[in-house]
């Protein structure tokens, strides 16, 4: 379970960054959620991003493979520029299919993890690969049904989602993402939609992959998973990023006034949300 | 009544008493219930009474005309196999109203729209009456070829056109075409806002899970949206189908007299038997109908998979957590 990250000699090997974000600002009408984010994500590093809600880290990801479309700066993903081609010293904007070819470079993890709920586990896996890649359906399967066994669920490939809980929808959804085999994969808070006793299933899953060499930016409420996988950390407030570092440095001694206010929020708020939390979920839950 | 034994001492914990078993209760009584099916049976009886009795019905004459030839072919031509392609007419086109008017394209959502507007205005009657008059405004035949083809040889200086091919117009607006295109559009003004509400009523999470695996807007809305779309779509379908069947009986405004209703009315006029035709008539729409509500109940079940408890059919039947 507490395997160690992998060592930072690996991560800072000469390679280009396979994420790299200048300046990134967005804007919801008035609401200026993102103010300017710098960042990069090395190949094979795990980044996570932490901060209050509203602070615009979700808002970032989804940046990152297009559901938002940003208002200034550049995301590039392995050297290629996001949503646009420069020409002529302008920018262009890439069509629909050309978006939707690079988003097929990232996989995706959301909070409430929006499994196909008309398919069965297997065909929700073997939906996008088939359809969007158009590899062979036989050799599809024998990848699903693998990647259904890398996250625990090889006893449920004719379930559908919704006789399943929630943290085995989750691995469904990680092993979905993961059959475009992407080079880069996000989540979206992955767990904060889970009974607490479910957590740590979706997270030991995330750990193999990260240990597998995955390049991971991991939005969490999740500071233990922080602590033991992530390479780095990094604090965003208001729209930017306020700190970044290993976990050691920024959980442990930020030198932020704002990230040592939020983190003495949140380890004082752990114990009482933990009692708050399962009974949001266990209400969801009654309804299905 | 309350669930805390040692809150009434009097009755004892569990301990002191035997402990309760099975409840053999006496159920509440509904005398009112007794007394409405009484007067109920009392009003079935006269109506089944005034079926036998009264000789307006004419049963004999109602059975030997209602499966008479030209009934029977009224039924099969005009009433049945012009629903089934006015649906079909109205089911597609009014999905592809309903994905145009979702469209960020403006030039299609505008066309959508004024497409509902149009033929949701126009009684169906009056729209297949109109339909009955193509033949004299497209006097010519209708045309495939390049637009103001003449106009364009005038200018030129040149004589003739330039047309592939001319079809009679009144072979296409009258009769079955023209009914089933009659009664399509405007099935499909109102299929579209059907389709419309089933489309937005999926979790927009559907269409962003789909987004970031790649798929491109047209695979999205065919394999993951509209599938799930079916489930709100299928029962206001069903509907409308019901009500096409009964409004086959508008073709007579075309005219198309191959049809149930106008052929029973033939009949009845003919025999002087007015009343028989018109039970006979119902009789048939009857049928019809629940044999579409038969059918339906299977089509919601199979678009309601993936929603309730069942499984896919195959694999394996271990019970998972809820």
């Amino acid at each position: 379970m507490s395997a160690p990250a992998p060592a930072p000699s690996e991560r800072h090997a000469p390679t280009r960054p396979l994420v790299e974000a200048v300046n990134v600002t967005k804007s919801f009408g008035h609401n200026q959620v993102l103010r300017g984010i710098d960042l990069t994500v090395d190949p094979g590093e795990v980044v996570c991003l932490l901060g209050a809600s509203g602070s615009g880290k979700t808002t970032f990801l989804r940046c990152i493979n297009q559901l938002e479309s940003i208002d200034g700066g550049r995301i590039w993903v392995d050297g290629e520029l996001m949503g646009y081609r420069e020409r002529d010293g302008r920018l262009h904007r890439l069509k629909d299919a050309e978006v939707a070819a690079q988003r097929r470079e990232i996989g995706m993890v959301f909070q409430r993890f929006n499994l196909f709920p008309h398919k069965t586990v297997l065909e929700n896996i073997c939906e996008a690969p088939v359809v969007v890649q158009r590899r062979p359906r036989g050799q599809v399967r024998e990848e699903a049904l693998r990647l259904l066994d890398q996250v625990g669920l090889e006893d449920k490939p004719h379930e559908y989602p919704a006789s399943l809980s929630g943290g085995q929808q989750q691995r469904v959804a990680i092993a979905r993402a993961l059959a475009m085999q992407p080079k880069l994969m996000l989540f979206d808070e992955p767990t904060s939609a889970l009974d607490p006793e479910l957590v740590g299933d979706v997270l030991a899953v995330m750990r193999d992959l990260a240990e597998q060499g995955m390049t991971m930016v991991v939005v969490t409420h999740e500071m233990a998973f922080a602590r033991e996988v992530a390479d780095r950390v990094v604090f965003m407030d208001a729209g930017v990023v306020v700190e970044q570092g290993s976990p050691a440095e920024v959980l442990q001694s930020p030198r932020e006034e704002r990230t040592r206010s939020f983190l003495s929020r949140v380890t004082k708020e752990h114990a009482p949300a933990v009692e708050h939390v399962p009974e949001q979920v266990r209400h969801r839950g009654a309804q299905r | 009544m309350t669930g805390d034994p040692t809150a009434t001492p009097e009755r004892g914990g569990p301990a002191q008493q035997e402990r309760p078993g099975r409840i053999d209760a006496v159920p509440v009584r509904h005398p009112l219930r007794w007394l409405a099916v009484g007067a109920i049976s009392v009003l079935v009886a006269m109506f089944v009474h005034l079926l036998v009795t009264n000789p307006a019905f004419n049963w004999p004459f109602v059975l030997e005309i209602t499966f008479s030839a030209p009934v029977l072919r009224g039924l099969a031509v005009g009433t049945l196999f012009v629903t089934l392609l006015a649906m079909v007419v109205g089911i597609v086109m009014g999905v592809l109203l309903a994905v145009m008017r979702l469209s960020p394209n403006p030039v299609l959502s505008t066309v959508s729209f004024v497409f509902v507007w149009f033929f949701r205005a126009v009684p169906r009657l009056v729209l297949l009456t109109i339909m009955g008059t193509m033949g004299v405004v497209f006097r010519d035949g209708l045309a495939l070829g390049v637009p103001f083809d003449q106009q364009i040889m005038g200018l030129l200086g040149l004589d003739g056109d330039w047309r592939f091919l001319t079809l009679d117009a009144n072979q296409i607006f009258m009769g079955v075409t023209g009914g089933a295109i009659g009664l399509g559009l405007s099935e499909a003004a109102y299929m579209a806002e059907i389709a419309r509400a089933g489309i937005l009523s999926v979790d927009k999470g559907q269409t962003e899970a789909a987004e970031a695996l790649g798929m491109d807007r047209g695979s999205t809305m065919r394999r993951i949206v509209l599938p799930q779309a079916m489930r709100v779509i299928v029962p206001p379908t069903g509907n409308e189908i019901i009500s096409m069947v009964k409004d086959t009986s508008l073709l007579i405004g075309l005219p198309l007299t191959t049809e149930l209703f106008f052929q029973l009315r033939t009949i009845g006029s003919r025999t002087f038997q007015i009343f028989p035709v018109l039970v006979s008539a119902c009789l048939w729409y009857l049928a019809v109908c629940s044999l579409l509500m038969i059918g339906q109940y299977y089509l919601e079940r199979y678009f309601n998979r993936g929603f309730g408890t069942r499984r896919a059919p195959v694999g394996q039947r271990e019970e998972a957590p809820a």
